[in-house]
């Protein structure tokens, strides 16, 4: 990532309607040739954001710089985008070739050129021979391939992609996110997708941009985002996650039950006083069997579900309270330990694993 | 964009918020322009032979909407809801009376059953000319309005409420009080209050059928054109705009909540073959097609005869309009021409004003009141728009006063008489388009009238063309709003039946109605036939 100048620049953003605060505030730097998603549950602005980056809704407050350009009160047909919609809003009276010509058409080529630029993107976009066709002969991949086709056909500086996959089959969708993943690799075109899907943004996003009632709370990699979230939102929404209520006893040390534990300092936990009620963080994955680490505890496995390639058991032990921990085991494990409802195991919880968030 | 959607504005502006405020005014002054207040309004309330239109004009059109809706639903139940044979040529043919003016059921009772009727013995001594005759002439004339609502209510049942009944083990009858009635309820209601707004505003049947049984509208075109006491004739009008009024803000309310029924994810509904019930509905079909058929076929007799009842031999002499007082051929010359403005002008009208109120951003309170506007003239009746035309153009201080008696003035009446259920297929046509459209167009730096001309009209073709031809045929059959307006030059033929008939050329009268239906039945097959083929060449893109 470069270290120069960022790309876009998003400055005290404020969008109202209303009474209603859709955005609060929001600060963020895009740099050049990175692919950011927005995730955020439904409502809490991330689409509000992308259409003000795009001009369709301007703001309320607040700047929007794109290339060194401030464009925060341009009209859309004077910034420098392309954008893809979930309804992908093809035009459904125009054939194929014709939609993705539609904004080259504008730029006063001659058609010669036209058509070259045309076979090139639908070649880029796997459709060689779909050209002639309207848009409802095509499947709903293929329109979303049209869509991105028409919407990077005038070389724009930046690609906004608004939940372009939400309404895709589970297995199409797959497919597509690694195709719109290598495409944007190959164009180093600055791309920002919005999406409700943390799967979607885990694998295809450089960075990731939590948001949640209006705010950004996390910015950062797929792996720091998972890793160590910044919030107990984010450690919430991305993944599973078991919270036990806990009290910190001191740096690096907390209280569950009548069991004290070492835990991660990670998570802006600093901050955080002693003896202050606190909720103790750790995903289901990490738990592990034996005691591999000094924080272990002794458990019994109330109930077994099998998941496929995984088991999730439920575990409980008296030195917690009965408070129940979700932990995930291979299928391997489960095998060669012979766990059962019914089973006492020793479980640990790696301190790097354990995180703590104020109440 | 916004001059565009201010010219649109300015143009409902003039063309009928400014001629209603003249209407009202009018209604406050005495001949001479001084403000009497309601010195009109205490003289009508006095004067028995007024008033007591008001209590007629209610009653005809309750028992029409009766009449009329009850008919109207059980054809669309058996429609939509039976298996018997015919079904589409029924549908075509109790839509018929939509191309004739309303003037012609009249003229095809008197023929029937008037003092040297045909069947006249059917009324066992009975008047045609009074409530009777109107009743039935409304009847027919209302019939297609009521039955189209109707059968689209009833063709968005969920069949898995059927199914659901079923499973519970609920009679015909029961499903029939508890899932069918209910589902199709909005429907009635507002087909019911469509029925009475067009009954009670109506102004052709009681013309030329209701004898000496005075109603609201006859008043008026009485009080206006026989005794040119235009103060009284206001004032009439504004009464008349009080039932029309609620009646269609019931009917737009009423309009909303059927909409809200329709579930995206309901499954149509196929009736299954019943030997006695198709047959039930079979004959019923039968017997309103006949009605329908009897009065047009009266008509199209009463024209080709030559002198009835003394001489019934064939002739085309009763189409020698030249011949008789009306205006003559140049009336439906006329007519055509009216017809022909009135799809081109008010199509492109209706369709920008429609655009600039869906796609136009901002400008909230401007985009509100325009639509308020343009669903205004549905609630004012043609003749209470013809005299507030008469008000406003004709006054000496108007500049727009060159426009009175010619055809200009009687193609803005018309467009603006049938603007709003013009401009409510062109909203829903364009509700349909997908909203991200013109974002995608303005972020490949595309003009907003470029993707309007190559995306938004041809998609919206269809109801581009159903609008055309809703105004034409709308145009060569009006007669309220265009009475007042027409000149010695631009005499209409839907004008030229009403006054043919008041001379008593009633079977030339019959012969320029039945001129009408062929105008209107034979653009409508060219129609249809054209945006078959309009429709292959453009909307190839529908069919997958």
């Amino acid at each position: 990532m470069s270290q120069s100048e960022p790309y876009l620049k998003i400055g005290n953003l404020t969008k109202r309607f209303g009474d209603f605060t859709a955005l609060s505030d929001v600060t963020l730097a895009v740099f050049e040739g990175e692919f950011v998603c927005f995730l955020g549950p439904s409502g809490c602005g991330k689409t509000t954001l992308l259409r003000a980056i795009a001009g369709l809704d301007i703001q309320t407050y607040g700047t929007v710089d794109q290339a060194g350009r401030d464009v925060s009160s341009l009209p859309p047909a004077e910034r420098d985008f392309g954008i893809v919609f979930q309804s992908y809003a093809l035009f459904p009276n125009l054939t194929i070739e014709k939609n993705i010509a539609y904004g080259l058409e504008n730029l006063k080529q001659p058609a010669s050129k036209i058509r070259d630029r045309v076979a090139e993107l639908l070649q880029l976009v796997g459709m060689p021979e779909q050209g002639k066709k309207y848009p409802a002969q095509l499947s709903g991949g293929q329109q979303q391939r049209v869509a991105l086709a028409r919407a990077i056909a005038i070389s724009p500086g930046l690609l906004l992609l608004d939940e372009p996959l939400s309404a895709l089959d589970a297995k199409v969708r797959v497919k597509l996110r690694h195709e719109i993943k290598e495409l944007q690799r190959k164009l180093g075109i600055t791309t920002i997708m919005v999406t409700h899907d943390q799967e979607e943004a885990l694998t295809m996003a450089d960075r990731i941009v939590v948001i949640n009632n209006g705010l950004i709370e996390q910015v950062g990699t797929p792996e720091q985002i998972y890793r160590e979230p910044a919030t107990r939102f984010v450690a919430d929404f991305i993944g599973s996650m078991n919270f036990l209520p806990a009290t910190k006893v001191s740096k690096n040390k907390v209280r569950i039950g009548q069991l004290e534990f070492s835990c991660s300092d990670a998570a802006g936990s600093a901050e955080i006083t002693p003896d202050q009620p606190v909720h103790a963080a750790i995903r289901p994955e990490d738990i592990l069997v034996g005691d591999a680490s000094s924080n272990y505890i002794d458990a019994t496995v109330d109930s077994i579900e099998f998941l496929g390639s995984f088991v999730r058991a439920d575990l409980s032990s008296p030195q917690l309270d009965g408070l129940i921990l979700l932990a995930d085991f291979s299928a391997n494990r489960v095998r060669s330990e012979n766990l059962s409802a019914g089973s006492h195991i020793r479980i640990s919880l790696p301190a790097e694993s354990l995180l703590i968030y104020a109440e | 964009m916004l001059v565009f959607m201010g010219v649109i504005a300015c143009y409902l502006v003039v063309a009928l918020a400014l001629p209603l405020y003249a209407i009202l005014s009018k209604s406050f002054k005495n001949n001479d322009g001084e403000f009497v207040g309601l010195a009109n309004y205490l003289e009508y309330f006095n004067t028995p032979s007024l008033t007591y239109s008001i209590q007629n004009s209610l009653t005809i059109s309750i028992i029409t909407t009766l009449i009329s809706v009850t008919i109207a639903f059980t054809l669309a139940y058996g429609l939509s809801r039976s298996c018997m044979r015919l079904k589409g040529l029924f549908k075509i043919i109790a839509l018929v009376p939509i191309l004739v003016p309303s003037l012609l059921p009249g003229i095809a009772l008197v023929y029937l059953f008037g003092r040297q009727g045909l069947i006249k013995e059917l009324l066992f001594g009975h008047d045609i000319y009074g409530p009777i005759g109107i009743v039935i002439s409304e009847v027919f004339f209302t019939l297609p309005h009521a039955l189209i609502i109707i059968m689209t209510a009833l063709s968005i049942a969920d069949a898995r409420l059927y199914e659901a009944a079923q499973s519970l083990n609920a009679g015909k009858v029961k499903t029939f009080f508890t899932v069918t009635l209910p589902g199709a309820r909005y429907g009635l209601i507002s087909a019911g209050f469509v029925v009475f707004t067009l009954t009670i505003t109506d102004f052709g049947a009681p013309k030329v059928i209701g004898g000496d049984f005075n109603v609201l509208a006859t008043d008026i075109y009485k009080q206006v054109i026989g005794q040119q006491n235009f103060e009284m004739g206001a004032v009439v009008s504004l009464i008349l705009l009080l039932p029309a009024g609620v009646a269609f803000t019931v009917d737009r309310i009423m309009q909303r909540k059927q909409v809200a029924l329709l579930s995206a994810r309901a499954v149509a509904y196929e009736p299954k073959p019943s030997t006695s019930f198709d047959w039930i509905m079979f004959s019923w079909a039968t017997i309103v097609s006949i009605f329908i058929l009897t009065i047009l076929g009266t008509c199209q007799y009463a024209a080709l005869i030559k002198f009835y009842p003394y001489d019934l031999t064939l002739s085309l002499k009763n189409y020698q309009f030249d011949l008789m007082d009306g205006g003559g051929w140049e009336s439906f010359y006329n007519s055509l021409e009216l017809a022909c403005w009135t799809a081109v002008i008010g199509t492109v009208l209706v369709f920008l004003g429609a655009y600039m109120v869906e796609k136009g951003k901002g400008f909230h309170l401007g985009r509100s009141l325009f639509q308020f506007l343009a669903m205004l003239p549905m609630a004012v009746p043609g003749l209470v728009l013809g005299l507030a035309y008469i008000f406003f153009f004709n006054s000496p201080n108007n500049p727009l006063n060159f426009l009175y008696h010619t055809m200009a003035i009687l193609v803005i009446s018309t467009v603006t008489h049938f603007y709003t259920v013009a401009h409510l297929t062109a909203v829903t046509a364009l509700k349909q388009m997908d909203p991200e459209f013109e974002s995608v167009a303005s972020s490949l730096k595309t003009p907003f009238y470029r993707t309007f001309t190559r995306i938004t009209v041809p998609v919206c073709l269809p109801a581009i063309l159903d609008i055309s031809i809703y105004l034409f045929v709308n145009a060569m059959t009006t007669v309220s709003a265009v009475v007042f307006l027409y000149g010695p030059h631009t005499s209409l033929a839907s004008v030229a039946v009403l006054n043919m008939d008041d001379a008593g050329d009633i079977a030339p009268a019959a012969a320029m109605g039945m001129m009408i239906f062929y105008t209107n039945a034979s653009v409508r097959i060219l129609h249809g036939l054209l945006s078959r083929g309009v429709l292959r060449k453009t909307q190839s893109w529908r069919s997958r």
